[in-house]
């Protein structure tokens, strides 16, 4: 079974170094972008199964990281991360074309569902 | 300068009042003050009127009033004049009809007597006085034959300026009388005197002519002062007037004066000749009456308009104040919520700071001991590995409870998007009821539905609405003991085109200190089991959703919370984010 490629976006280098961590313990290639900018250069130069992104960063918004992401390769799933209580973020990124959004703190097992569902043919 | 200040002052103290106060004195001040301005900008013009109406319907009635006595006077005094005027003329007549010697001669005196009795009346007796002022002949009824008249001063008077006379006197005779002497001197170059007396009551006679009211007077003065006819009030003949008669006039002249009975009275003075004063004396109170009815009357109509005027400016000072308590009510009540929704606001706009300063960390804590749950797991079986995976569980647990706190948090402190539908509202607190259904049983709670089955529908948002009556639900079952009761209403307000719902229960109820912070968030009575944050995010939904609630509770009988909504949701409310 071929290893999954996830990129993850978030600013805060303590949750993504964790969660990388605990992501490729769980069988799944991560590699980290640490904003929007690098992000996107990362995406362009190398496949990626899945996109994590935080809405929340310094620089480069979110949102504008999406957008730019389904310019590029629209087929490609984008699962969003928010901080926020409100389900405006989240949704607004769904419109956009994200496959859902899980809010901060989560749980891991909900985001290996998420996944699962995101990518259901690499995982099957 | 001293008085200008004190009329500012004065001015001041009236139309001030104290503006940033909002106790009842305040109304108060003011009330009397517009009272006060406003009767006396009425009062003042109807008062002055009434004043000057009042002096000049006096000064054209004391005119009014002294005409009549001034002809009186002066047809009295012509009446006197003509009589003594004619009593001596008749008397220089005989005078110079006469000779000495026929005069001399008693038969002729007493036929001239008798003859002047019953021509002009009044008339007593006649005598003839010699130059030396011997009476040589007489006719009357006394016996003066012989008297000597030389000493006395009326016999100088007349041998100076041929005619006298007499002031009333009572004589030899003792009863009142005036003597009339006229000087004769023959072309020979003698001298004799011609002496007649008339009797005073034809002076009585001629006030009684004038037919005076019985609380009226007329009467002659002399020159002294003596009074020369009787008075009905100021004294007999012969007595002292007193009243104070004036000298040297020439006219009717008429006064007003106090007389010595303390009287207001008016009295004209009219002189008869040079030798008396005809005096007539009214009470001002009999001319007057008329007038004094008036002024009555006039007072009367003053004092029903002043009445009317203060009656009107007490009324519409009442409702001008009343208007502007009212409506100083309204801006501090209105102030008030908005200061409530402003508090509102900046403590959630705090809170939700807060909480997404927290939810970052909290998102670390959580993969952190995530991961330490996942290495833990992963490691081979060491000392103790059980208990590293239980705590790092309850790490993970402690976090999820913080989780929740901060996303109610956000919750209340962002806007939700609100999805609307049509919906029943009497559905909608059916479901809600079904969460608590098993605890009401457990409990043995008495749930009462008075649910109006005519409500229309109304297009809400169902999730939005389940979550406030959840929170006044489970407020209602903390409240009440086990066994009590809650009650259920529903109602359609026709007027204000709203549906009503209300919840009560007879548990512990509120005093009015927490009744003031039941909508403020962290505001809790439940003792470390709640986040107080319930009420106040379910005041920001019924906000949100364009209805109110209001609260109605009382310390140990039991609270009601009453939503009001509209039948149709605030359209605004879908597209704007507000922030509470």
């Amino acid at each position: 079974m071929k290893k999954l490629n996830i990129l993850l976006v978030d600013d805060e280098q303590e949750f993504v170094v964790t969660l990388a961590e605990r992501l490729e313990l769980r069988g799944y290639g991560v590699s980290i972008s640490q904003d929007g900018e690098a992000a996107l250069q990362r995406f362009i130069h190398q496949e990626f199964d899945l996109v994590i992104l935080d809405l929340m960063m310094p620089g480069m918004n979110g949102l504008h990281v999406l957008a730019r992401i389904k310019e590029i390769r629209p087929q490609i799933p984008v699962l969003l991360l928010t901080g926020h209580g409100s389900t405006r973020e989240g949704t607004e990124g769904m419109r956009l074309g994200a496959f859902d959004y899980l809010m901060k703190p989560l749980r891991i097992e909900d985001l290996i569902h998420k996944i699962k569902q995101a990518v259901p043919l690499k995982t099957a | 300068m001293l008085l200008r200040n004190l009329w500012h002052k004065a001015v001041n103290a009236m139309l001030t009042f104290p503006e940033d106060s909002t106790s009842p004195q305040r109304y108060v001040t003011l009330k009397r003050n517009i009272i006060l301005i406003m009767s006396l900008v009425c009062i003042v013009p109807l008062a002055l009127m009434a004043g000057i109406n009042y002096r000049q319907y006096r000064n054209n009635v004391e005119s009014e009033i002294k005409r009549p006595i001034h002809v009186m006077a002066e047809d009295t005094r012509h009446a006197f004049e003509l009589f003594i005027e004619e009593r001596l003329s008749t008397v220089r007549f005989i005078a110079s009809a006469y000779t000495y010697e026929e005069l001399r001669n008693e038969h002729t005196l007493q036929r001239v007597l008798r003859t002047m009795r019953s021509e002009f009346g009044g008339f007593i007796d006649l005598g003839l006085i010699s130059s030396t002022g011997i009476l040589m002949a007489y006719a009357g009824p006394y016996d003066l034959l012989g008297n000597d008249y030389s000493q006395q001063p009326s016999f100088h008077e007349v041998s100076v300026r041929g005619v006298y006379i007499s002031d009333v006197f009572m004589g030899y005779r003792k009863f009142p009388h005036v003597v009339i002497i006229v000087q004769r001197m023959a072309e020979d170059g003698r001298t004799w005197f011609i002496r007649a007396t008339i009797d005073t009551g034809r002076y009585e006679a001629l006030i009684a002519t004038m037919a005076l009211r019985p609380e009226s007077d007329a009467f002659l003065v002399n020159h002294a002062g003596i009074l020369q006819t009787n008075s009905r009030f100021y004294g007999k003949v012969l007595e002292k007037c007193p009243l104070e008669v004036p000298t040297g006039i020439h006219s009717t002249y008429i006064t007003q004066i106090q007389d010595p009975l303390g009287q207001d009275v008016l009295v004209a003075f009219a002189p008869v000749r040079a030798d008396y004063t005809l005096v007539i004396v009214k009470p001002l109170s009999v001319l007057l009456h008329s007038f004094y009815a008036l002024k009555g009357e006039m007072l009367v109509l003053f004092c029903v308009g002043a009445f009317g005027v203060i009656l009107a400016v007490v009324g519409v000072a009442d409702m001008l104040v009343l208007r502007i308590r009212n409506a100083d009510e309204k801006r501090s009540r209105a102030l008030q919520e908005l200061q409530h929704t402003q508090k509102l606001s900046s403590i959630g706009r705090l809170a939700a700071g807060v909480a997404h300063e927290i939810n970052n960390p909290l998102a670390i804590i959580n993969e952190k001991a995530g991961l330490m749950k996942d290495l833990v797991a992963l490691s081979e079986s060491f000392e103790r590995q059980d208990r590293f995976l239980a705590l790092t569980e309850n790490i993970l647990q402690s976090v999820e409870r913080c989780q929740t706190i901060t996303h109610r948090l956000l919750g209340f402190a962002k806007r939700i998007d609100v999805q609307f539908e049509e919906l029943s509202i009497n559905n909608v607190l059916q479901d809600t009821l079904g969460f608590l259904e098993r605890e009401s049983i457990y409990r043995q709670i008495d749930i009462q539905r008075d649910l109006d089955p005519s409500l229309p529908t109304l297009v809400s948002d169902k999730g939005q609405l389940q979550q406030v009556f959840l929170n006044l639900l489970t407020n209602a079952f903390a409240a009440v003991e086990n066994g009590g009761c809650i009650c259920m209403r529903t109602r359609y307000d026709e007027k204000r085109k709203r549906i009503m719902a209300t919840i009560e229960d007879n548990g512990c109820g509120m005093n009015d200190e927490v009744q003031k912070h039941i909508f403020d968030p962290f505001f809790s009575t439940k003792k470390g089991n709640g986040t107080g944050l319930g009420l106040s995010i379910t005041y920001g939904i019924i906000q949100k959703l364009g209805g109110d609630i209001q609260v109605r509770s009382q310390a140990g009988k039991g609270s009601a919370f009453t939503i009001a909504l509209p039948l149709q949701g605030l359209a605004e409310a879908t597209n704007e984010r507000t922030e509470l």
